[in-house]
């Protein structure tokens, strides 16, 4: 990990210090010592009270108060209550539960069982994806090993608490990592989301009491119990304790998983833990909550991150992507590649985001072809509204944001597509124009070889000339020419 | 498109078996499709069919889950999977063009499979490899770092395993 001085790790605190097919690994760095203090307490509601009180809030992308939660499920009494385990991560561009199943399975697996242990549950389930072997390999080794030493199963450390986890299988659908939706997979359905309330804590898998909390939030659990919320609560901003992960890449030097406490500025984790942006280039936005979340440009560069914050700059902290873009990124483009992506993984049940994101999406397509009009702009930012307002759950009711937000911080920019018909990072294709500069070209034919449709024209040692008509925008003139004749218009 | 087939009686006999496992259990679909899957390399209908007829269930909810996800296939995967990761960090890295480049040397659009079963293409949201990007996989092989030109390279490699068993 790059520049570990702005780094403080708790949820990734053994990642890459253990063998994580090896409990007894676990178990030298303190490993279940927050399980057997909670049992031996015996005082459910006051392990409930340390989590409500160092300020943890749900990593998965809500923020939700985590005690809170924990809290709601104990009172809701019934003959069996689940804890679940949310690692259906399906952000492009975030990697952290991963790592962490990868890395240190058993702080999630300890983190359950204490869970399980306040609320009343004496099962647990993991909805993992699919595509992640290694780490259900992983978590199936540790959950073997774990009942042989009696530290999961029936009759936890000769206290007569029982607690058994499975595995439940993801496959493929992004909208599983809403609550609701992912219980319904894992009843064996569709992964459709369904109106709340009744919440899960209410009414969740098989019509039971559920405790849902994701990946990193359970890894942050063993570390609190034993350090004491007093600690917990130190690090952070007022709103916003502890850590988060987050998952850097794009155009930074530095790419890769790092924790940092809340609080800190994008400046410090672009320049100083990313080392900056590729090749010197200019810093233009960086994204933040995927598909769901917002860009943010230069003037929030020194803003401290964290739930609250994110969200009033127009963001949201999500499950801790952050992609960092350059001077060469066209905001109109990233807007359309987040609705590609809302418009495939729509689950089809409610209209605003079956309909209402596909067309978001044509318009952006015909903005970025260079045939947008300003009506267009209107519709785009009503529609955004609309579908924002009337959606059933959080992936529609947040699908517009990215739209909104490159709006709001790039409106230039969307002129300049449908003003002026161009793309002013040059990376709209219909809309880019390739031209020969007649003082550099010397006419050494190298253009007019390279062309694989023959658009380029010119005598030997007399400037060329291409074809806009014919010109399929492939670039690969550019790419040849030696004399920096041709530039993009 | 979905591949029309009569299964094997062997086959059938192995999907029960599958299913049986979960003890014919309605709430077991999921995991029944992705052991079926392992085992056949896709879904056909006639397999769904079987599942459905088991744990006494209609074969519509079998398909409505078969084709909500996306991990589940009705059509058979080539010898060489190939995919491309359109996640955020690899689409910022140019994947698009690498795709392009994709679809020009296989002839294939993505969802489809090449008539001599070799090659298939598919595109991926995230594999988590965002440090690498722009990242292809080809089975289970990873390739980083990769450059619109070393797609020919990459699959000429493949198709020069075509005799090869």
């Amino acid at each position: 990990m790059a520049n570990n001085k702005k780094q403080i790790r708790i949820a990734l605190r053994n990642c890459g210090f253990i063998n994580p097919e090896n409990i007894g690994d676990y178990i030298a760095r303190s490993g279940y010592a927050a399980l057997a203090s909670v049992l031996g307490a015996n005082n459910p509601q006051n392990s409930i009270d340390v989590i409500k009180k160092s300020g943890l809030r749900g990593r998965g992308g809500g923020g939700f108060p985590t005690g809170l939660k924990w809290e709601i499920a104990s009172k809701n009494h019934a003959d069996q209550k689940y804890v679940v385990c949310n690692a259906d991560e399906g952000d492009p561009g975030a990697f952290m539960d991963r790592s962490i199943l990868e890395g240190d399975p058993h702080s999630v697996l300890e983190a359950m069982a204490i869970n399980g242990f306040c609320i009343g549950a004496t099962k647990g389930l993991i909805y993992i994806r699919a595509e992640y072997p290694l780490a259900i390999e992983r978590l199936l080794i540790a959950i073997n090993q774990a009942e042989e030493i009696s530290v999961l199963g029936n009759n936890i450390m000769n206290t007569g608490f029982d607690f058994n986890i499975e595995l439940r299988y993801g496959a493929g659908a992004f909208v599983c990592g809403e609550e609701t939706a992912l219980i319904h997979s894992m009843e064996g359905g569709r992964g459709e989301p369904t109106f709340k309330p009744p919440f899960p804590a209410q009414e969740g898998y098989l019509k039971k009491p559920t405790n849902v909390n994701n990946v990193e939030t359970f890894a942050n659990i063993p570390a609190i119990i034993l350090k004491g919320w007093e600690w917990f609560s130190s690090i952070g901003t007022e709103k916003s304790k502890g850590t988060k992960v987050f998952a850097l890449a794009g155009k930074v030097n530095n790419v890769g998983l790092i924790e940092v406490p809340m609080g800190i500025t994008l400046r410090e984790v672009i320049y100083e833990i990313g080392n900056g942006i590729v090749n010197d280039k200019n810093f233009k936005a960086v994204q933040t909550g995927g598909p769901s979340g917002g860009c943010l440009t230069e003037k929030f560069l020194d803003t401290p991150i964290d739930y609250d914050n994110l969200i009033a700059a127009g963001s949201m902290m999500g499950s801790g992507g952050m992609i960092v873009m350059d001077e060469d990124d066209c905001m109109v483009s990233v807007a359309k590649f987040y609705l590609d992506f809302t418009v495939e993984e729509s689950c089809g049940k409610c209209a605003p985001c079956r309909i209402g994101n596909k067309r978001l999406f044509e318009l952006l397509e015909k903005i970025t072809e260079g045939k947008g009009t300003m009506e267009d702009l209107d519709h785009l930012k009503n529609l955004s509204k609309v579908t924002k307002d009337t959606a059933l759950c959080g992936l529609g009711q947040t699908s517009p944001n990215p739209v909104l937000s490159t709006i709001d911080n790039f409106w230039n920019e969307y002129l300049a597509h449908v003003v002026d018909k161009k793309c002013p990072a040059g990376q709209c294709k219909a809309l880019k124009c390739y031209i020969i500069d007649t003082e550099q070209c010397i006419g050494c034919t190298v253009c007019a070889r390279a062309c694989p449709v023959g658009a380029i024209k010119g005598e030997k040692k007399t400037p060329h000339e291409i074809s806009q008509e014919i010109c399929i925008k492939c670039g690969a003139c550019m790419e040849k020419c030696k004399f920096n004749a041709i530039s993009i218009k | 498109m979905s591949v029309k087939i009569q299964i094997s009686q062997k086959t059938r006999t192995k999907i029960e078996e599958i299913c049986k496992s979960f003890n014919n259990e309605p709430g077991e679909l999921i995991n029944v499709l992705h052991k079926t899957q392992d085992y056949l390399g896709y879904l056909p209908a006639e397999a769904q069919e079987v599942i459905g007829q088991e744990l006494k269930i209609p074969t519509a909810k079998v398909y409505g889950v078969v084709s909500f996800y996306s991990f589940f296939t009705m059509i058979p995967k080539g010898r060489f999977p190939v995919s491309i990761c359109m996640g955020t960090a690899c689409y910022v890295r140019g994947a698009e063009r690498i795709l392009d480049e994709l679809k020009h040397q296989l002839e294939l659009n993505v969802g489809e499979t090449s008539a001599d079963g070799l090659f298939s293409l598919a595109s991926l949201r995230c594999v988590g490899a965002c440090g690498l990007a722009p990242v292809v996989l080809v089975g289970d092989k990873v390739y980083g770092r990769l450059a619109p030109d070393d797609v020919k390279n990459m699959v000429d490699e493949y198709k020069d395993m075509r005799g090869a068993v």
